[in-house]
């Protein structure tokens, strides 16, 4: 007990290295996913093919071999990498590590919305077409809010997985959340005792981001739920006002 | 036909029974190792288990006449696995300390080299606190290294843990280290004398304080686990006596890993 008290200040900073790695992956990697999503959807195949094969290398190979491939493998390029000036971001195990996961997060998310876009009920889009909306109109109105509300419960889900996959990035010797867990095992001896500890960090932190996701949810689906009775409401209103 | 069948399964019945009977008299001892320490312990292109402490552990076993199977496992959950019953004795160049001994037995030593660092050559560092001030130093994580270095260098240079050694080695030779700390002899072999190693030297002296570096490798068991204890600490002797150490230690050295 005295051991997980005495550990906790560097578990939490471990934490906070985790929490950082995942909202960073995570923003860019939305910010990636959109675009991604359409270019993946166009009927120009110079256009889809090469999207298509980005997003399947990524969901079709473990991140441990892709992180290993960008930190190692830069390595190995080194002179080139330094050549062109990238080195000094590929020399710090942080970006390789950033790196990794957005390219990771930015391919599932892709497929996430692509499924949406493709979801969106096409008697929508016929009547948006038949209000004489342009294409850009069309899916800023239309198209993308709805499948922004579509995606939400697969995209949850997604950055739950990448909050749990950051879990690998100690390969590496970051010190996230596990990395720390393991440096203390390593002088302690004492892996269950760690690393239950560090399991309900992890707990802890996927309920943030469930509980984040199912306010936006409930944000975003006014519409959909019964409208509050206000005609009770009116009543008590003027029973108070006599 | 029914009956040849039956008779068949009988003499195949009984010739496992006799089998099992004699491997029975051989107690069953599992190794752990960690198969990513060369020349100690390492897996070569065929997938097989080589090295010095892999030598020496099939010795030992044949000196204590142990039935002896290794099992492979990442060295920071090598004590754990051993305390788990994953395997009966680690013999994988684990050096014998205080805090490894609170949890698990030590043999006598088999082996005992110093640690020293590993720079650029040329690089002209100087072991000291100021001289290492805002290096970054890889080491492997869970060794007496890594201990060593946190709690003699902890508050000037940046520690990177790695798995395993070969990591650190790979980040030296990629510039994202500027040194590395580990056992020289392993170091020599596993990286210096090897082509990723070329333009890298040791710098500073050799390292074996017993604070840190306790008295040498030995044979970690676990604790209360004296009949194996001692029948390893037999078979060492009897291995160093018939000159069986000195040939497996020539197979891999120059010069005797033994330590005086």
């Amino acid at each position: 007990m005295e051991l997980i008290w005495d550990s906790l200040p560097r578990l939490f900073d471990g934490a906070l290295l985790t929490i950082q790695i995942t909202a960073i992956s995570v923003a860019i990697g939305l910010l990636a996913a959109v675009p991604l999503a359409l270019l993946r959807l166009s009927h120009n195949p110079f256009v889809r093919l090469p999207v298509y094969a980005y997003i399947f290398y990524f969901r079709g190979t473990p991140f441990i071999v892709q992180l290993f491939l960008i930190y190692y493998g830069s390595g190995q390029f080194r002179d080139t990498l330094e050549a062109v000036g990238l080195w000094i971001f590929f020399r710090e195990a942080y970006f390789c590590a950033v790196l990794a996961l957005t390219l990771n997060t930015a391919a599932y998310t892709a497929e996430i919305f692509r499924g949406a876009i493709q979801g969106v009920p096409f008697g929508e889009i016929e009547a948006a077409r038949a209000c004489g909306m342009s294409r850009g109109l069309l899916y800023r109105r239309i198209i993308l809010p709805k499948a922004l509300r579509l995606a939400l419960p697969a995209y949850s889900n997604e950055v739950v997985f990448l909050l749990q996959t950051t879990s690998i990035v100690s390969i590496i010797a970051l010190l996230d959340l596990t990395g720390v867990a393991r440096v203390i095992i390593a002088r302690s001896f004492e892996p269950y005792k760690l690393f239950l500890t560090a399991a309900i960090f992890y707990l802890v932190m996927t309920y943030g981001v469930l509980f984040v996701f199912k306010r936006v949810e409930f944000w975003l689906s006014g519409h959909l739920r019964d409208r509050p009775d206000d005609s009770l409401e009116a009543e008590a209103d003027t029973a108070i006002l006599r | 036909m029914l009956r040849k069948i039956f008779a068949a399964t009988l003499a195949a019945l009984a010739i496992t029974l006799v089998a099992s009977a004699a491997s029975a008299q051989m107690k069953k001892v599992r190794i752990g190792t960690e198969g990513a320490y060369p020349p100690f312990n390492y897996i070569d292109s065929d997938g097989k288990l080589q090295g010095f402490d892999v030598d020496i552990a099939n010795a030992l076993c044949v000196a204590a006449k142990f039935d002896c199977e290794f099992v492979v496992q990442d060295w920071d959950g090598i004590i754990p696995g051993l305390l788990a019953k994953k395997f009966d004795a680690i013999i994988a160049s684990m050096s014998i300390t205080e805090e490894r001994k609170q949890k698990v037995d030590f043999t006598d030593r088999y082996y005992n080299t110093p640690a020293k660092f590993v720079t650029k050559a040329g690089a002209n560092i100087e072991i000291s606190k100021a001289g290492l001030k805002g290096k970054s130093v890889g080491v492997q994580r869970a060794t007496i290294h890594e201990n060593f270095l946190r709690d003699n260098f902890g508050d000037v240079i940046e520690i990177r843990s790695y798995a395993t050694q070969d990591e650190a080695n790979a980040d030296l030779a990629a510039g994202r280290v500027d040194l590395v700390l580990a056992d020289s002899v392993a170091l020599d072999e596993g990286f210096l004398k090897t082509d990723t190693g070329k333009g890298f030297a040791f710098t500073g002296p050799g390292f074996s304080d017993p604070k840190w570096f306790g008295d040498g490798a030995g044979i970690a068991v676990r604790k209360g686990d004296d009949e194996l204890r001692e029948a390893l600490n037999k078979a060492i002797k009897q291995i160093r006596d018939d000159g069986t150490y000195k040939k497996i230690n020539d197979k891999y050295f120059e010069f005797d890993v033994y330590g005086g």
